[in-house]
């Protein structure tokens, strides 16, 4: 289920052919990138999709007409809510609730998850893959066993795993999540680094002695950040569907009102028959966010491959 | 190398084994012009010849010979004029025929030996699979006669080799089996496209020597498409020189090296550093760049950077004109060769 | 061949290891321990540490690893609180509805994505390629939690055509016999046809909604390998020493081709794994993915560590094999480590 997951254990395939050489900037790089993005039309729309998602997302309490929490059970009769109208644009839910703002407020939900547990598991994973790189030896052999231990778990288990751990929560959700990213990022730093520890600038500093910290921060880590970008957008696209997920599976917060988007489609699960509609908004949305994120992924990795360009 | 001559049409022809004429191609992108990469190229060629077509890239000799075998098929490729194999015009061939062709009367070879291999099937079968197709023969037969293939090019202990994979071969192995393949169904005609060009240089001239001996023991038709002077200056009775889609100048090799016309075979002669010079001698190298062109109809096309250039070469395309006894040169103000001075007289 | 499967079998074995270990403190971190889950709410100090010893958890934790360890490997796998039963029988009990269920979803990717890329590539910018990409784009972003239910309203609900959920009417579950509880393979070798026949009605739309993902995938990457291969320099050789084009397509464009989409479908079969704990979820099959995320809710912890060690394992096992089938198909694989 997870779209890095399945691009490849390395992160996704290329992703070692997609480490710069010493010789190009990253700065470089990235601004050619966004100039062949910006010719993409898929890319294009990935953006417009997300720069959506994020305004419904920051700008919740704007938007939404009514608050996601207020329950109108007058309008409820057993088995029939009350479809779009004038006054709700995408009807009541099952306890009365407006469906428009709940899906708003929602946004914000899944906005939050995905971009903290996204950087939460780069950032440790990023860490574990530097150690790896920068002291090798057993230090690396230890930390990419470990590795290859959490990889050996399917992702979805291991979320459940860690969520079980931490009971209920959206926190937990957001760990769990995370937990999922770091082997992932940390292999592709890793990678990154053995990539660039070869290239001729490298060879050259360390025979002029320079000390390895500075290698390391100062020229290693800002190469390796375009496969790490790209990375992080497509970790966000999976992020926010493994959080729908868990939370479908009723692994998120207990408190009912929290209208998370995976949650919301599992308290539907139920009416199918007499509210479809209500089953179809929140998968909507959770397409359209994931979409937009992995078209301007997918459209970045292609900008940024060295065999594609020139 | 025992010659099988596989049962190909032999109505009685005499003519050229293979003859050119206008061929022309362009490339048509979304958006972009036409380019013209072959732009007029006449030849023939003589059953048992060895021709060589020498040319910067861009000059077309590549594309030539591709379009020639129908090897250009794709979107946005045009292929006009002709050409004749034994009389037998093969652009407007079907395709089925032309697959008939390929591999039994005509064969191949490129550049990169590496990558002109399957990577996943062994050696043997790249070998038996021309056999089986061109030549009858059963896969058992075809494997003997793979190994004897081999052989004759020059690898040792062929029934290894026969099973392994093309990465396990170095460059210079995997170009002589590219040149088994080729010859495998004894064809009449074998088309070399830079095969040197990646290979390193004690391996290329055993491979050039291999391809001399092979082609003469088999009475073979060679062209050696190079951009090398010097492969073809060891290899080729006769030599045409490319430019930008025309051939400027055909002779034979002699006089091209002893007495060459166009501008542009001098202009790539002299750039060649040699030893005799001085040290310290300045490289010539031919100023401006290919890009430095305009279209043939309209005039020279190697006129922007040419030293003999006037205002009559722009006029409009200069003819392939013959300046001396077989010898072609396209051209209006060619170099006339310095006729040695009478001896001074006793004082 | 043999010595890189051999090397291959050998780095399972330290990863096995470390998984064990892992799963092992894992349930020690669980809050609660196996007397909440037991006793609940009724835990006196006493009875809860009589079930912990019971248990065995009053013993050194090295012990206890070993004796964890020890049951595994005879497929010990400990007792579920709430089934009463053998973890290990619950596990055999339901492991082949998943496997039914994740079989017919990469079967369905692969017949469907592999000439579905092919036509998709053959035919480059026609209505067909653009279809076909628009169409895998969308594949991947719906996640099966989203697309099952949207199925099941199509075609259950309003149509009608196809079960809603479950893998066999009920009354026919009563009826059949299910030696294997592979249900379409029970209903064959039992005779019974019209339950075999109704196990696969119920397998359509879960299968489907399954195995939409991989197809999405599968169709990009063979669409994109077959491109690329198209354009290489030994299918030029191909075509000039006059082989056939069945055969310039079959023997070098393909065999070529797939190699990269052996890699996908092989990651994407280990990821199915997680995709079935969702779609068993939404259509309501009794399989390995309900059992655990029941377990969770049910804090029964024996299922949870004896069956995230069996699919772990499982999951390790079908990567090798992807690994394997990967060196018969490129020998260049074969040579390195």
């Amino acid at each position: 289920m997870s779209i890095i997951e399945v691009a490849g254990p390395g992160g996704f395939q290329g992703g070692e052919a997609m480490v710069q050489p010493a010789e190009e900037t990253s700065a470089g790089l990235l601004r050619d990138a966004f100039r062949r993005l910006r010719r993409n039309p898929l890319a294009i729309f990935g953006s417009v999709l997300i720069a959506i998602f994020v305004v419904v997302a920051v700008f919740a309490p704007l938007l939404a007409p009514y608050d996601p929490v207020a329950t109108d059970l007058s309008q409820i009769r057993p088995g029939k809510f009350p479809g779009p109208s004038a006054e709700h644009l995408l009807g009541l839910d099952q306890l009365g609730r407006d469906e428009l703002s709940r899906l708003i407020y929602g946004a914000r939900y899944s906005l939050l998850i995905g971009v903290v547990s996204t950087a939460m598991g780069a950032s440790v994973g990023m860490s574990f893959g530097l150690l790896a790189g920068a002291f090798g030896g057993w230090v690396d052999s230890l930390v990419m066993r470990l590795m290859d231990v959490m990889l050996s778990i399917p992702g979805l288990l291991l979320a459940i795993g860690v969520a079980a751990v931490l009971g209920r929560s959206i926190v937990s959700i957001m760990i769990a999540v995370a937990v999922v990213n770091v082997p992932i990022f940390a292999r592709l730093l890793r990678s990154s680094m053995l990539v660039q520890g070869r290239s001729d600038y490298v060879l050259a500093s360390r025979s002029l002695g320079v000390k390895r910290r500075k290698i390391v921060l100062g020229h290693v880590l800002p190469n390796s950040l375009a496969p790490v970008i790209v990375q992080a957008t497509l970790a966000l696209a999976t992020a926010i569907v493994e959080a729908a997920g868990l939370a479908y599976l009723g692994l998120g917060s207990e408190d009912p009102r929290i209208p998370e988007w995976g949650r919301m489609l599992a308290e539907t699960q139920s009416f199918l028959s007499s509210a479809p509609l209500l089953a179809l908004w929140p998968g909507i949305a959770i397409v359209v966010s994931v979409l937009g994120f992995y078209l301007v992924g997918e459209a970045l990795r292609e900008a940024l491959d060295p065999k594609l360009r020139s | 190398m025992t010659e099988t001559r596989v049962s190909v049409s032999d109505r009685a022809y005499d003519g050229p084994l293979l003859s050119v004429r206008d061929l022309r191609v362009t490339f048509s992108g979304r958006g972009r012009h036409d380019v013209r990469a072959v732009d007029g190229v006449d030849l023939e060629l003589a059953a048992g010849s060895t021709t060589g077509i020498v040319g910067e890239s861009g000059s077309g000799k590549s594309v030539s010979s591709l379009a020639a075998l129908g090897l250009l098929k794709g979107r946005g490729v045009t292929v006009e004029g002709s050409v004749r194999l034994n009389g037998r015009e093969l652009l407007t061939m079907p395709d089925a025929q032309l697959r008939d062709i390929r591999g039994r009367e005509v064969a191949m070879i490129f550049q990169d030996p590496m990558s002109a291999l399957n990577p996943v099937l062994t050696i043997g079968r790249q070998l038996t699979e021309v056999l089986t197709r061109h030549a009858g023969l059963d896969k058992r037969e075809a494997m003997v006669r793979a190994g004897e293939l081999l052989e004759a090019v020059g690898i040792s202990a062929p029934g290894q080799r026969l099973k392994q994979w093309p990465h396990q071969l170095s460059g210079g192995m995997r170009q002589r089996v590219m040149i088994a393949i080729a010859l495998a169904c004894s064809p009449r005609l074998l088309i070399a496209d830079e095969p040197t060009t990646a290979l390193d240089v004690t391996i290329s001239a055993q491979i050039l020597e291999l391809l001399r001996t092979l082609v003469a023991d088999t009475g073979t038709a060679l062209v050696l498409i190079t951009h090398d002077l010097g492969v073809v200056a060891g290899l080729c009775d006769t030599v045409h020189v490319m430019y930008s889609g025309r051939i400027v100048e055909s002779t034979d090799r002699r006089q091209l090296f002893a007495a060459p016309r166009h501008p542009y075979t001098t202009g790539l002669l002299a750039s060649v550093p040699r030893l005799d010079q001085p040290r310290g001698t300045p490289l010539l190298p031919i100023p401006g760049s290919p890009s430095d062109t305009r279209p043939w109809r309209t005039g020279c096309a190697f006129g922007p950077r040419c030293s003999r250039h006037d205002e009559a070469c722009d006029g409009g395309p200069p003819t392939l004109a013959e300046h001396a006894p077989g010898h072609l040169a396209r051209c209006i103000h060619p170099v006339v060769p310095a006729v040695p001075k009478a001896p001074a007289g006793p004082s | 061949m043999v010595t890189f499967a051999v090397r291959r079998l050998l780095l399972l074995i330290p990863i096995l290891f470390g998984l064990s270990i892992l799963v092992f403190l894992f349930v020690r971190a669980l809050p609660g321990g196996p007397e909440a889950a037991l006793l609940g709410e009724r835990a006196t100090p006493e009875r809860a540490a009589q079930v912990r010893a019971a248990y065995g958890f009053d013993q050194p934790l090295l012990v206890q690893y070993g004796k964890y360890l020890n049951q595994a490997v005879h497929l010990n796998l400990g007792v579920s609180t709430r089934y009463r039963t053998d973890v290990i029988d619950e596990i055999t009990r339901r492991f082949p509805a998943t496997i039914e269920l994740g079989l017919s979803a990469i079967v369905f990717a692969i017949v469907v994505g592999i000439p579905l890329g092919y036509l998709a590539a053959q035919r480059r910018g026609t209505w067909l390629d653009n279809l076909s990409t628009v169409g895998s784009l969308l594949g991947i972003a719906i996640p099966v939690f989203v697309l099952g239910p949207l199925l099941k309203y199509v075609f259950a609900i309003k149509l009608g055509w196809l079960p809603s959920s479950g893998r066999q009417d009920t009354r026919m579950f009563f009826d059949a016999e299910h030696p294997t509880n592979f249900f379409v393979l029970d209903g064959l070798i039992t005779g019974n046809l019209p339950a075999a026949w109704d196990a696969v009605k119920h397998l359509i739309l879960p299968a489907a909604a399954l195995g939409t993902i991989p197809l999405a995938f599968i169709t990009r990457i063979t669409r994109a390998a077959v491109l690329e291969v198209t354009g290489a320099d030994f299918v030029r050789t191909a075509e000039a020493k006059g082989l056939t084009r069945a055969v310039v397509t079959r023997r070098h464009v393909l065999r070529n081709a797939m190699l990269p989409v052996v890699t996908i479908i092989g990651l994407q079969t280990g990821l199915l794994l997680s995709g079935a704990i969702l779609t068993e979820n939404v259509f309501a099959i009794q399989g390995m993915g309900q059992l655990m995320s029941g377990a969770i809710f049910d804090r029964d912890y024996a299922v949870l560590q004896g069956g995230i060690l069996f699919l772990a394992t499982v999951f390790i096992l079908i990567n090798l094999l992807v690994d394997l089938s990967y060196g018969l198909f490129d020998p260049r694989v074969r040579q390195t480590a």
